[in-house]
């Protein structure tokens, strides 16, 4: 059993090699060149390999490339297609960005696009030059790129503490994952110090000071070492892969799952980043947990917390938020959840003395978990600590309402001092302290425990109006007075924080559950929009707009009328954009972030279902509960959108096959009775053709063949209408099954046998042509078709040629003549419904090539006609085929 | 003493095709019986033994592929069948169901006169001895061993069981289905990849031009037909 087990690949390996070829089968390919740092001659070998490819006819444009004014480097942008950068307005200068829309429009094989690094002008639909590069991939556009070590994420702080120079543009790790190809451009520390003297790299002043800095061979060496280290890395990767997949066993994936926890504090970053280092050495997935408690957050704090959590979720953790007042259990009680295996944990300073840090209580509590400590605090991470602590949380307002408080009972309790004595005074005082809690936060219950002890020594303990106290009980009731009101104050806050807690879970799941019942009862997409609308916009205090996607998948053309914001022209590109890439876009986010709303997809299984825009009405992004519920609800909108869709499918498609029953009933009478007539008088002429007492007098002879010819002229003619009408009714689906081209080709020539009878027909098929899916009928219509202008066009004698071969799963059919070929002006229209080559006999209909275009692209195929240059015309019609594998001959 | 017609039932609904039948026929030395509808065509056949049959598929009042199955329970002579273009799925049915050839209209009377005479020639010819003869190609069924101008040809066990299934069919149309079935078994029905390369493999072998071929011809997308009207 062991054994077996040990041989058979993993299918969850399996099945991600499967999705890498997936992904890659539509995604464009991505090819980093990849070096230690600037000047070793990576935009260089970039150049040199668009030159190549451009050499093998592959159509290469340069996207943005920076030559630094290296004249070596300017020389070989000379013969590329560039495509014009992009100026932007910022602050008055004028900037130039690569511009994105014109590439996707161009749609070229590969794309140069230089430093992967690079941030984008603000106003660019991405903040970053990465973000542009995945969206080619997206649409199957080839990229070439360069990147330095020191860019890379998870090596910026390495580089950081090895050169001394902090560094801003980092870009994913992802990004080297997910590239096909990494080149490594390697270069030794002197030959690129010598090449930077000889001013090869820098202008000569930014060179002194680039020596200087950056470019020292201590430097040197250690990016080089690192850059050198990373491609090894990646290449192991790749062994591992190929062994799983060639089910070679020595290796499998390490089954380790690793967590992190994270924190709003800056230090986690590095912690993270880690993180990602060892997942990636020991081939382990990992988690990032953040466990969420009553503690609120500053802003400042919740902006890095949603940066540390974006960190993580691009260099590739699975993220897991939770909520517990209890750090360590929380983490605990995930890891189990999870299946962890190590835990990694930043280093955390001991706030007081005795007290267990989270580390401490990790490890006591971690059982066979394995707990790494990793020196989490930079310098930069402390100094923001030290400020951040101290943090007044609550408004002032607070504060001021609840001194007021006690000031209040105060002055109401000192009449009557005399009555009831000074220490029942402090009874009441402590009564409402207590009762403080119930609306205000610790820091102002903190406050008026103070004051309330100081105020009652001062106005009722004897002494009076003064801060002496002349009994010594009163020092010990003063005392026992400040520790009760406080401890009683802060425990009740405390209870009142986690009760908070509660309530907004509660309040989620009662958002949820309003939502639902909302979207249940909806019965149109209509309604579901409107209950949408409602729903989103009451529970985040937000402006909503929506956008549903056509019936069939296609684009929106407006918001929904429903939507509770205009959306002006800009707002509907974001909209747009997000529908076709099904990522958030907008505000807060780093795609089109100048808008006024944050636009999210609405992804269904088949095809985008719409987009959500919200727009805040305090203008505040959500936090990360309220941007999970967010999410929660769309994935609730649409399942019920896509409920609702298919639905009006199942309705229209009883509606389509209603239609479609009528028509082929109609289109089958129609064509019995225009078929009958003329199979009547072609078979009776032909009779009388061939019967040889009919043949008496040459007269009779000469006008029956007339008839016969006219018959067989109507034939064609109403065969033709009737497949352009099977055409035109969008009813005609090919019936693909396997078939011999050869097959095909004899079967045309079988029909033609009297009208290429003048000519000579060469077939050209290679021998070992294996079987391709076609619809026989319909290919079959096509050749004869083409064969049957031929045979018009040309005078006799003319070498009418057919030739098919495969290459790659397409089926490159060819017809062509040696004959007079097409008129300038006739190419073009040649295929159009009616038209006719002017000055060509008649005999046609005009219809014929219209046809043989909807039948070959019914196949999802092209064809186009052209001029051989040895003269003639020539057709050439390529269709996608599925090819049969060869088999065994038994 | 003139030779004895042979007689044609001719079921079909129009009645100019049936006028031109009956002529086409007729001049060519057949005696012809006319039904016009399916009613009609049955009891005729019912009531008098014909030679042949040719039956329109598009009846008024019945499917021609009913009517054909009817006959076909007792009736051993051969059925060609009239169709129009464009409905293959009815006459690969009408051949599984036991017709012997198809004709689409509008035909050549030449070409219907020709594939009577050659259902009638197979019918009444029974099939010889063991060993059969075409175009310098000598097949033996018995020993199943096949020359080609004295040279012994090699045939996969397939290649020959596909050979004989057609000497044995010459002339007459066979659909994918019914050469799976008769030569792999009925499992592989609608697998007519297997027809199409084993074809291939046998033009190969015995044909002059594989590329345009004599004797094993294509009938487009119905299915092939073994033919020596072709032969030189």
């Amino acid at each position: 059993m062991q054994e077996f087990d040990e041989t058979r690949p993993d299918p969850d390996a399996l099945l991600n090699a499967l999705k890498k070829e997936e992904a890659h089968f539509r995604r464009g390919k991505l090819k980093i060149f990849f070096g230690m740092c600037a000047g070793a001659g990576k935009t260089y070998d970039m150049l040199k390999s668009a030159h190549e490819a451009q050499s093998k006819k592959i159509d290469v444009v340069v996207g943005y490339i920076e030559t630094h004014k290296r004249p070596e480097t300017e020389a070989l942008i000379d013969g590329l297609i560039v495509i014009p950068r992009k100026k932007l307005e910022y602050r008055g200068v004028s900037l130039e960005e690569m511009d994105l829309d014109a590439i996707l429009e161009r749609k070229p094989k590969i794309v140069l696009v230089d430093e992967l690094a690079h941030t984008n002008v603000p106003g660019s639909r991405h903040t970053r030059r990465y973000q542009d590069v995945l969206e080619l991939l997206d649409n199957g556009i080839d990229v070439f790129t360069t990147l330095n070590v020191q860019h890379i994420e998870s090596r910026a702080e390495t580089v950081a503490q090895i050169t001394g120079s902090i560094v801003r543009e980092t870009v994913p790790d992802s990004i080297l994952e997910q590239a096909d190809e990494v080149e490594l451009i390697d270069i030794s520390p002197e030959e690129l110090l010598k090449r930077l003297a000889e001013g090869k790299v820098y202008t000569p002043e930014r060179s002194m000071h680039a020596a200087q800095n950056f470019f020292r061979k201590g430097n040197l060496t250690a990016l080089r070492e690192m850059s050198l280290r990373m491609t090894a890395e990646r290449v192991d990767h790749q062994l591992r892969d190929y062994m799983q997949s060639k089910r070679i066993t020595d290796t499998w994936k390490s089954g380790q799952r690793m967590m992190v926890g994270i924190s709003p504090s800056p230090s986690t970053i590095s912690v993270i980043r880690w993180a990602r280092r060892m997942a990636y050495t020991m081939d382990a997935t990992w988690i990032a947990v953040y466990v969420e408690s009553s503690k609120a957050l500053s802003d400042e704090e919740k902006k890095q917390l949603n940066n540390n959590i974006k960190l993580a979720g691009e260099l590739g953790a699975e993220i897991v938020t939770t909520a517990d007042e209890h750090i360590a259990r929380a983490l605990i009680r995930v890891a189990r959840q999870q299946n962890v295996t190590q835990i990694l944990v930043g280093k955390t300073r001991r706030r007081y003395p005795f007290m267990p840090t989270l580390l401490d209580e990790i490890i006591e509590n971690s059982g066979d978990l394995d707990v790494y400590a990793v020196g989490g605090d930079t310098t930069e991470g402390t100094i923001k600590r030290k400020i951040v602590i101290p943090k007044i949380r609550s408004s002032l307002s607070q504060y001021i309402l609840a001194a007021t408080a006690v000031f209040l009972v105060v002055m109401a309790c000192y009449p009557f001092t005399n009555y009831f004595g000074y220490q029942t005074v402090a009874l009441i005082l402590l009564f409402t302290v207590v009762l403080l809690p119930l609306v205000f936060d610790v820091g102002p219950v903190l406050l008026a425990a103070t004051l309330s002890a100081l105020l009652w020594d001062y106005f009722f303990i004897p002494p009076q109006f003064t801060i002496l106290i002349a009994l010594p009980q009163d020092y010990l009731f003063l005392a026992a007075y400040f520790v009760i009101a406080a401890v009683t104050g802060v425990l009740t806050a405390r209870i009142r924080a986690r009760e908070q807690v509660v309530r907004l879970r509660e309040e989620h799941s009662t958002a949820l559950f309003t939502l639902t019942k909302h979207l249940i009862a909806t019965k149109t997409q209509d309604e579901v929009a409107e209950a949408a609308i409602k729903n989103v916009s009451s529970f985040f205090n937000s402006d909503v707009a929506i956008f549903l996607s056509q019936p069939d998948g296609d684009i929106f053309t407006a918001a929904h009328p429903h939507s509770t914001y205009a959306v002006n022209g800009k707002e509907f590109g974001v909209a747009a954009w997000t529908y076709w890439n099904e990522k958030k876009a907008g505000k807060f986010t780093d795609t089109l972030p100048a808008t006024t709303a944050t636009y999210y997809p609405v992804s269904g299984p088949r095809y985008p279902l719409g987009v959500i825009g919200v727009q805040t009405k305090n203008g505040k992004q959500f936090s990360i509960d309220q941007e999970s519920l967010l999410q929660n609800f769309i994935a609730q909108i649409a399942s019920t959108l896509e409920r609702e869709q298919l639905s009006e499918l199942a309705k229209r498609t009883v509606v389509y096959a209603e239609s479609e029953k009528l028509y082929k009933t109609l289109f089958n009478s129609i064509s019995h009775e225009l078929r009958t007539p003329i199979a009547a008088i072609v078979s009776a002429s032909e009779g009388m053709l061939t019967l040889p007492e009919m043949n008496s007098s040459a007269l009779g002879k000469t006008l029956t063949n007339e008839i016969h010819t006219a018959a067989e002229r109507l034939n064609r003619l109403v065969e033709n209408l009737l497949d352009m009408t099977r055409l035109e009714s969008g009813q005609l689906a090919p019936k693909k099954d396997w078939c011999d081209v050869r097959d095909i080709i004899q079967a045309s020539l079988k029909k033609l046998q009297a009208e290429l009878s003048q000519h000579v027909v060469t077939i050209n098929v290679a021998e070992d042509m294996p079987l391709v899916q076609l619809d026989f009928g319909l290919i079959e219509q096509v050749c004869t078709n083409l064969l049957h202008n031929a045979s018009l066009y040309t005078p006799p004698g003319t070498v009418i040629a057919i030739d098919a071969s495969i290459y790659e799963n397409e089926l490159l059919l060819t017809i062509h003549d040696n004959g007079p070929g097409f008129p300038a002006d006739a190419q073009k229209r040649i295929f159009d419904k009616f038209y006719r080559v002017p000055g060509t006999r008649t005999g046609g209909t005009g219809l014929g090539l219209s046809i043989v275009r909807g039948f070959v692209e019914a196949h999802k195929g092209t064809i186009t006609a052209s001029n051989k240059p040895s003269g003639g015309a020539q057709f050439v019609i390529r269709i996608p085929v599925e090819v049969q594998q060869p088999m065994e001959i038994q | 003493m003139p030779p004895i017609k042979e007689e044609i039932l001719v079921i079909d609904d129009e009645a100019q095709m049936r006028r031109l039948l009956s002529v086409t026929l007729e001049s060519a030395g057949y005696s012809v019986t006319l039904a016009e509808n399916a009613a009609e065509g049955i009891r005729n056949a019912e009531t008098h033994r014909y030679e042949a049959i040719v039956l329109d598929l598009g009846l008024p009042d019945s499917d021609g592929i009913d009517v054909l199955k009817k006959i076909r329970q007792w009736a051993v002579y051969p059925i060609i069948i009239l169709s129009v273009r464009s409905s293959e799925n009815g006459i690969i049915e009408a051949l599984d169901a036991g017709a012997n050839d198809y004709l689409t209209k509008p035909f050549r009377s030449g070409e219907l006169l020709a594939r009577i005479r050659s259902a009638l020639r197979l019918y009444t010819t029974s099939p010889g001895g063991s060993k059969f003869f075409f175009s310098g190609i000598e097949v033996d069924l018995e020993m199943r061993v096949v020359r080609k101008r004295g040279e012994v040809v090699k045939l996969t066990p397939t290649e020959f069981s596909l050979l004989s299934l057609f000497i044995h069919n010459a002339g007459k149309v066979l659909t994918h289905n019914y050469i799976l079935q008769q030569v792999w078994g009925p499992k592989f029905e609608g697998e007519s990849q297997y027809t199409r390369v084993y074809v291939g493999q046998l033009r190969k072998k015995l044909e002059e031009n594989p590329n345009n071929p004599s004797f094993f011809v294509t009938e487009s997308g119905i299915g092939y037909r073994f033919t020596l009207e072709n032969e030189k």
